[in-house]
């Protein structure tokens, strides 16, 4: 008995055994009984009802596509504010740029829904109100390490002979940063997208603390139709968001093959 | 009028990084046209002066013209020079014909003419076919072309090539030193190449540049340079050789190794101390007969492919290094003799170790950053400025750099026939010049003991 689960445990493939578990009953199943949820109705029978509904209700129609606004105008502050960032950290010495982006990702350490009342009380503080402004500081401020950091990462590894030989070759600073450095960083500006915009579409918290449930995303369409108990309607939702993150990956996934190949501008 | 003959005019070039000196007073003209190639181990300051020749660098001090205008503060971009880097430094987001293009791109030149340029270097550098390719695609070789390409289509006066072979095979080596050659016939622009390859330079120059420790050693063409050098480091850099302790009886009478030898230099004065170069393949090797000028006794032959190398011991217990087509035996006795115009004699560059010191008291003075004992220093009034003298044989060397009075490191390591001549740098960046016979490596960390004895004190 004890050399069976010796020899058991032994053989190298029976480790990934409690990974297989995980993967069939934290994805898998759930994934499918999404899928279930959202293609049948209360009583249980095949219909698209509430894709339908979805299609019909202006109102869920509505904060869709607000949130796809939301989030695309976050990813684009976010890149508007952190490529400068990551730029002049890849240009300063090594230890500076260190602190600098261990700055950048303290606030982190902190849980985001405690940072993100804080930002609440701050506003207060300032008798600021509270709307679109704040939700897409708050979007902001969660999101641009998710940014920073990527981009950071490839500037950094830039060979700088590369700026030398564009130099070399007669371009003048502005030249060399729109024909090489820019290029060249392509890849990391493609993951940062991918890092703040696929967060920001599903989040529901931040809108919730930040304007008081006044504006509402679709997360938290989302979320309000599963806590009342809406499970198909609600499955159907979560399948709309997932397809969103799924087209954009796959998107992402293009460019960034193609900046591999031959690193095309964005 | 100097100016319109030469390209580049470098007056009094210094540079340094921290407190480090790795330029000091260069000075060099590159003529039109010319191939020139600097050469000097690494460290040495040649890839430091290309880089302030492209402008990635401003010099801290002196002057560089390039085609008659100063240029010694313009930026890289307005310069009319293009580099090969070491690495080729290809764009990898762009293809071989926007890499080649990138510098015409940047002067708006009409795309049909562009495209007709780039076509043109490619046939140069013997890539057609290939503009469409990825550069990482590439072998090294090919993309050492792309890279020779994307600089020579922008016409630039001068062409820098910092060590543009090193990352290549030595087949693959060979074949584009011949090609590199070529073009530089072709395209009638000045070449300057950078190496530490002493071959290589042989190879491809019209001038070779020797430097050392920032500084340029000796400047000429490669015949001059391999026959005629100007001193103990350039000798041994630059091929085999030789280099033995040797005076200069008179005119054309030198004795080195025991024996008087009759030679070509003269204009050195009468018994004066000099070093005397014999390249291996010089010194003629046969049976032990009447004809030998001196003899000695093959210890060690290697066969190197086209000669055999070996190491001869004279009965004064000198060791020369001899190459010739024939093998002799170890342990023969052979008889042996040299040309006098073979025999190169260089003026010593010095015949012991002077130092700036200070006298502290009666018994002391500072040298190196360090009180030495010194009994003679009560004939000198405290304070005073005195030069010191050492002599090389007079250095103590210890392995363990907390015996010594002071550490070291060993730097350039010279064997002249029965002993060597080191080189140690101090912590203070002085070099202390020291023989022994002692084997040392390059880099030993060492202590350096001088005795109260050895110290010369001269008046200034």
């Amino acid at each position: 008995m004890r050399k069976n689960i010796s020899s058991f445990i032994g053989r190298r493939r029976n480790w990934s055994i409690p990974y297989a578990f995980f993967l069939v009953f934290f994805v898998l199943i759930p994934l499918g009984l999404i899928v279930y949820y959202g293609f049948t109705d209360n009583e249980g029978d095949f219909s698209f009802t509430n894709f339908r509904k979805f299609w019909m209700q202006p109102e869920a129609m509505n904060t869709f596509i607000f949130s796809i606004g939301i989030a695309l105008i976050t990813t684009f502050l976010c890149l508007l504010l952190g490529y400068p960032a990551a730029y002049i950290m890849s240009r300063m010495n090594m230890r500076g740029a260190k602190i600098l982006v261990m700055l950048f990702i303290l606030p982190m350490w902190v849980n985001f829904l405690i940072r993100t009342l804080a930002t609440v009380a701050l506003f207060d503080f300032l008798s600021l109100p509270l709307g679109e402004g704040s939700l897409l500081f708050g979007m902001v401020y969660n999101f641009l390490p998710f940014m920073i950091y990527p981009i950071y990462n490839v500037l950094q590894k830039t060979d700088h002979s590369l700026i030398e030989a564009a130099q070399d070759l007669g371009a003048n600073p502005r030249q060399v940063f729109f024909k090489t450095i820019m290029p060249l960083s392509a890849p990391g500006i493609y993951s940062g997208i991918m890092m703040v915009f696929m967060p920001v579409i599903s989040t529901f918290a931040i809108a919730e603390l930040l304007t008081i449930n006044n504006i509402k995303l679709f997360g938290t369409t989302l979320q309000e139709n599963i806590y009342n108990g809406m499970w198909n309607y609600g499955a159907a939702l979560s399948l709309v968001m997932l397809l969103l993150i799924g087209v954009t990956s796959l998107l992402n996934n293009e460019g960034n093959a193609k900046a591999a190949e031959e690193g095309g501008l964005i | 009028m100097q100016k319109s003959e030469n390209i580049i005019e470098i007056e009094h070039i210094s540079h340094s990084f921290g407190d480090k000196t790795v330029l000091d007073d260069i000075n060099l003209t590159i003529g039109k046209g010319e191939f020139v190639t600097i050469l000097g181990p690494s460290g040495c300051g040649k890839t430091t002066l290309m880089r302030l020749i492209a402008g990635f660098l401003k010099a801290s001090e002196g002057k560089i013209y390039i085609a008659g205008s100063d240029m010694t503060k313009t930026p890289p971009h307005r310069r009319p020079v293009n580099t090969v880097f070491q690495k080729y430094a290809l764009f990898p987001h762009l293809n071989v014909f926007n890499n080649i293009a990138f510098g015409l791109n940047l002067k708006k030149l009409p795309s049909t003419e562009i495209k007709k340029k780039v076509m043109q270097v490619l046939k140069i550098v013997t890539m057609t076919d290939y503009e469409e390719r990825d550069v990482d695609s590439l072998s090294g070789g090919q993309q050492q072309r792309v890279a020779i390409a994307r600089a020579i289509v922008n016409e630039p006066e001068v062409l820098l090539l910092d060590e543009p072979l090193a990352a290549l095979d030595l087949k693959m080596r060979k074949d584009m030193q011949m090609e590199i050659k070529a073009m530089h016939k072709k395209l009638g622009i000045t070449f300057m190449y950078v190496t530490h390859d002493q071959e290589e330079a042989l190879t491809l120059s019209d001038t070779i540049v020797v430097m050392s420790e920032g500084k340029i050693q000796q400047i000429g063409t490669p015949t001059e340079i391999y026959n005629e050098p100007i001193n103990s480091f350039v000798a041994d850099f630059i091929g085999e050789s030789n280099i033995l302790n040797g005076t200069m009886i008179d005119d054309n009478l030198v004795e080195f190794i025991g024996h008087k030898f009759e030679c070509v230099d003269k204009g050195f004065g009468k018994n004066v101390p000099v070093d005397v170069v014999l390249r291996p393949e010089d010194i003629y090797i046969f049976e032990m007969s009447d004809a030998a000028k001196f003899s000695g006794q093959v210890t060690s032959s290697i066969f190197k492919g086209v000669h055999y190398e070996m190491m001869v011991t004279t009965p004064e217990g000198f060791e020369i290094m001899i190459q010739d087509y024939h093998h002799f035996d170890v342990g023969k006795t052979v008889g042996l003799r040299i040309k006098p115009a073979d025999i190169h004699v260089m003026k010593k560059e010095r015949l012991c170790n002077t130092f700036e010191g200070t006298i502290v008291d009666k018994s002391h003075i500072r040298f190196l950053g360090h009180t030495f004992k010194c009994p003679t220093a009560s004939q000198f009034a405290h304070g005073s400025k005195v030069n010191v003298n050492v002599d090389f044989r007079d250095v103590i060397l210890q392995d363990n750099e907390e015996d010594g009075m002071l550490p070291g490191i060993v730097s350039f390591i010279l064997y002249k026939g029965d002993h060597y001549h080191l080189t140690v740098l101090t912590e203070e960046d002085e070099n202390i010049f020291i023989d022994t016979n002692d084997i040392w490596d390059d880099g030993d960390r060492i202590g350096i003991t001088i005795s109260p004895e050895a110290i010369k004190i001269i008046n200034l």
